[in-house]
């Protein structure tokens, strides 16, 4: 039976038996935020809460895909299934993307413990947070044990997804003025581990002096977590030749480990799906609101009347809104 | 499709280095609002076939440069059919006789577009084929 | 210079024509001018053919004293089908061998490798596994006397040993064997990436060669410094000139630090240039390469030997100028090429055939392209004084607006940290992939035009022959290695393998203990092999 014949339910179970077609399907269908979409993910979402999602950010050329490339190495040496979401930038004029991550995992391409998706950065009607949220839930119903998701860092759409992840690391490399820039942009209070990568730079120590530095006199008070900063080499040409890697999978695991201690892990997932919750709503609200404005050419009305100064658009929603969700009978 | 984008699948297959077509082509397919996951050299059609059903991919193109064109074309659709990718278009091209343009067509190949092809050509078919193929 | 101003207010004749704009991006004016002159001294900025700086020529009677080398490739699958070939060519007036490389020995690999499979002898390059291929390969020639031009790359080490170890069982002196080996790394992580190890043992692979090739074959030249690569991934004419040069400079450096003399190594230094479509911009790109190189050895380097100034370059006709449709056309296309690169100075000359576009050449096809340099030479006049272009405004003003843009590149590579830097970064793929799309793009937009292509286009029926491959070659060539394999001593390969690991450890010359290796019997794959696991595999990211 073809796959376009299944029902979501049925499609939902091919998922959770482990048909990767399927799977790889279900995946485009809910970037698509197709009909049934949230059919499947009510089958599946039962299924998932339970991977260890790990979230990398940083900058093209900084060797985050490299540094990918061994930490799925190292997980399925550990006997743990991997997926990993890949995000590249989509161009803002084309709406196209080249995603060229993927040539980055070229040892695992035939491994079947290992499930690699890349995604543009735009075009999802919900855009890019919702999607990532939803392709990782769907990824974990497949049976991930762990999850990677990679993503440039920039732009709030991006710094959004990190929230999904449990353990965040931010990739910068000596030299590229990023520990900077990572700082404005506010992913650093993020960072559970900074990765300096391409270590064996001149200025690499500098810079590993100056990003604890700047972890040290960042830290609130509280028994929290403290960034740890760890050097790598990810991109050699000899595998013995690389490093830091161990060390890097050790501190993932020992922040993992921190989470699950402290019981912080309970308060990362509720982040998630409150993060999934305010994303889902907003998007159902809107389709409903403007699937019941549809055709009866209310929308384009007000849009006139707003554009003739007798109305402002700030009205206009509080009026929509007391119509459908009928907001006066709740309080 | 995602993000209701054609998704294809760019690689050489075989032991060929020259990617100048293949990149061009690739920024042609994103100029013209598709999402290209570029694979590179040295592929085996098992591994273009593995990457096409986990991105779940609505092309499949391939660059042919050295005369590799009669051997790896039958193995990619047999691949292909073996793991239920018959929906998938499967374009290629590069440079080859056109004497064997039939040829492949007769191993399965949907279409080929030989090195000066305009990419008016090649963007129009596989917008007006990956869509076809999957209803 | 604006010509396009006529002092007593007449109607400006230029002022409403459609600007052109070259290849490289250069707008090109209707007219130019004495003017371009104004600065030239003449003695310092062009000289006399044969002496510094050799804008005019490398030598001072070029062809008047001797015709360039006809240099054509001519290498077949089979290594013995392939002698046939070089003895035929020969025969009809090559006075020079260029031979190529099959897929899977470019990659270092052996026939009976799984990845050779479909691709052992195809596309014009020829199928070498041991010394035994290279012994059938050479059959019959005499190494003292024909110069040959292996093009060959990472494997270079590996071929040359092969060669070395043909001379010495034919009794012929190192110091007799002539010829090229391409051996340029540095294209290969811009352009053809055909590469293995990463950059710096790659180079230290090319010191070996260069100080091996200084010392006993005095005669052979150990590096081709390639630009036709660079230009047929994308590279515009003056990006050709700019990163072949750079490049250049890079192998000079990293040979002064490795301790070689320059004056020893730099004469052997050769170059390998396109002849691209535009007639006068590649006159121009030839003697700015000239000029640039001269003035930089001597005066950067700091380099002596007036051969260590010259720029000596071997030439081919564009190949990704070539089309499928209205083959024929090619022929034209060859010809102007070719004649541009002869008004350019080039030592020698590869002129395309012109089926090329779809396989490798038939006799008829490789045959007109020889003539086509046969009839150049002897019956257009070209030859017949020496650079005869010298003093044409156009050309000069050219020639300098080229060395310009040069020096801005060379600028910004040495801002980025220097060529190996400017890899890794991922420039020259860069722009290399941009002009490339900007070409294409030009192409489909009707700016450019190429005939048969985006105009004059007809519905064609092919009816020219294309070259059959042996089908049957590629399970013969591995049943013969199978036997060549069963011949050696196992224990004398394992000693060589192992030799050839520790050197390429400790930083010897590998060169000695190569020739021993294939001596006995050690394959190029398995060569290639122990160097992967010392030196390591390079892996690029992918720039468009």
């Amino acid at each position: 039976m073809g796959i376009k014949d299944l029902s979501p339910k049925e499609l939902a179970q091919r998922v959770l038996s482990g048909d990767r077609r399927a799977a790889a399907r279900v995946i485009t269908l809910v970037e698509d935020q197709s009909d049934n979409a949230n059919e499947m993910m009510k089958e599946l979402f039962p299924h998932t809460g339970r991977s260890m999602i790990i979230g990398l950010t940083g900058s093209g050329g900084s060797g985050k895909s490299t540094l990918i490339d061994h930490l799925i190495s190292r997980f399925r040496a550990m006997g743990k299934t991997v997926g990993v979401v890949a995000v590249d930038p989509s161009s803002p004029f084309s709406g196209g993307a080249l995603l060229g991550d993927r040539i980055r995992f070229q040892s695992h391409s035939m491994d079947d413990g290992v499930y690699i998706r890349s995604m543009g950065s735009r075009g999802y009607l919900g855009g890019l947070a919702r999607a990532t949220a939803d392709v990782v839930r769907v990824m974990e119903a497949m049976g991930n044990e762990v999850i990677i998701i990679e993503t440039l860092g920039a732009g709030q759409d991006e710094i959004d997804i990190i929230h999904v992840a449990q353990t965040c690391l931010l990739v910068l490399t000596p030299g590229m003025g990023d520990d900077i820039q990572a700082m404005k942009a506010g992913i650093m209070e993020i960072a559970d581990l900074i990765v300096l990568n391409k270590a064996d730079l001149d200025g690499a120590n500098l810079c590993l002096r100056g990003l604890e530095a700047a972890v040290h006199y960042g830290l609130g008070e509280g028994p929290g977590w403290i960034p740890k900063v760890m050097p790598t080499v990810a991109c050699a040409s000899k595998s013995i030749d690389v490093q830091g890697v161990d060390d890097l999978v050790k501190g993932i695991m020992e922040h993992q480990e921190f989470l699950y201690e402290t019981r912080k892990i309970d308060e990362v997932r509720a982040n998630r799906i409150e993060q999934e919750l305010g994303l889902v709503f907003k998007d159902e609200v809107e389709k409903v609101v403007f699937a019941g404005l549809k055709g009866t050419g209310k929308k384009q009305g007000y849009i006139e009347s707003i554009r003739a100064g007798d109305n402002d658009p700030y009205s206009v929603v509080e009026e929509v809104l007391a119509t459908f969700l009928k907001v006066e009978n709740l309080e | 499709m995602s993000a209701g984008k054609i998704k294809v699948i760019l690689s050489k297959v075989g032991l060929d280095g020259h990617d100048r077509g293949a990149k061009v082509v690739a920024s042609v397919l994103r100029s013209a609002g598709m999402e290209v996951v570029y694979l590179g050299m040295f592929q085996t059609p098992e591994s273009i076939v593995k990457a096409a059903i986990d991105e779940d991919a609505d092309v499949i193109g391939v660059s042919y440069l050295s005369g590799e064109h009669l051997v790896f074309t039958p193995l990619i659709v047999q691949e292909m059919k073996a793991q239920g990718l018959e929906d998938v278009l499967f374009v290629a091209g590069g440079s080859f006789p056109p004497e064997d343009i039939p040829t492949m067509k007769a191993m399965g190949i949907d279409e080929v577009f030989r090195g000066g092809s305009l990419s008016e050509d090649f963007v129009n078919y596989i917008r007006s084929r990956a869509g076809e193929k999957e209803a | 210079m604006n010509h396009n101003e006529h002092e007593d207010g007449k109607v400006d004749p230029y002022a409403g024509l459609d600007p052109v704009v070259n290849m490289s991006g250069l707008e090109i004016e209707p007219l130019y001018g004495p003017d371009v002159f104004e600065e030239t001294d003449f003695a310092r900025d062009m000289g006399r053919p044969g002496e510094y700086p050799f804008v005019r020529g490398v030598y001072p009677t070029m062809y008047r004293g001797r015709p360039w080398t006809i240099r054509q490739l001519m290498s077949l699958g089979p290594p013995q089908e392939c002698n046939q070939r070089i003895h035929h060519l020969v025969n009809m007036g090559a006075t020079g061998i260029s031979l190529c490389l099959d897929m899977p020995t470019i990659m270092g690999r052996d026939s009976d490798d799984p990845m050779a499979e479909g691709e052992v002898g195809r596309c014009g390059g020829v199928a070498i596994d041991t010394i035994q291929d290279m012994r059938d390969l050479l059959a019959g020639l005499d190494l003292s006397k024909i110069s040959i031009n292996f093009v060959s790359n990472s494997q270079s080490t590996v071929i040359l040993a092969m060669f070395c170890a043909l001379g010495l069982e034919l009794g012929t002196d190192w110091e007799l064997l002539s010829g090229t080996m391409q051996n340029d790394i540095l294209k290969e992580y811009q352009a053809q990436k055909s590469y293995y190890f990463p950059p710096e043992p790659s180079v230290r692979l090319i010191l070996d060669t260069i100080a091996f090739c200084t010392r006993n074959l005095p005669k052979f030249n150990p590096i081709s410094i390639s630009g036709y690569h660079l230009a047929s991934a994308g590279a515009t004419p003056i990006q050709e000139l700019a990163f072949t040069l750079s490049n250049g400079f890079y192998y000079v450096e990293k040979a002064i630090e490795a301790g070689l003399d320059i004056d020893e190594f730099a004469p052997r230094l050769s170059f390998f240039f396109k002849a691209h479509n535009d007639f006068f911009e590649n006159v121009a790109k030839f003697r700015a390469a000239r000029r640039i190189w001269a003035r930089t050895m001597k005066e950067k380097f700091g380099a002596r030997n007036p051969a260590s100034w010259r720029f000596r370059v071997h030439t081919q006709t564009s190949g990704s100028s070539l089309t499928a449709q209205q083959m024929e056309n090619n022929i034209i296309r060859t010809t102007v090429q070719a004649l541009s690169a002869v008004m350019a100075g080039t030592q020698s000359l590869h002129t395309n055939a012109h089926d090329e576009a779809l396989s490798i050449p038939t006799e008829r096809s490789e045959k007109l392209a020889l003539r086509t340099q046969q009839i150049l030479l002897y019956e257009s006049g070209a030859a017949s004084t020496i650079d005869p272009l010298a003093g044409s405004y156009y050309v000069e003003a050219l020639t300098q607006r080229m060395e310009a843009e040069c020096e801005d590149i060379f600028r910004t590579i040495a801002d980025m940290g220097g060529v190996v830097a400017g890899i890794e970064k991922g420039y020259f793929q860069r722009e290399i992939a941009e002009s490339a799309f900007r070409y294409q793009e030009s192409l489909e937009r009707g700016e450019r035009v190429v005939v048969g292509l985006n105009r004059y286009v007809e519905e064609e029926e092919t009816e020219i022959q294309l070259r059959e491959v042996d089908p049957d070659f590629e399970k013969n060539k591995i049943a013969a290695l199978k036997a060549f394999k069963e011949q050696r001593d196992p224990e004398q390969i394992r000693k060589r393998a192992e030799e050839l690991r520790s050197v390429c450890e400790s930083g010897e010359n590998v060169m000695p203990v190569l020739i021993r290796a294939v001596q006995e019997g050690m394959t190029l794959g398995e060569s290639v092999a122990q160097m992967k696991d010392v030196f390591g595999v390079y892996r690029e990211q992918a720039i468009f």
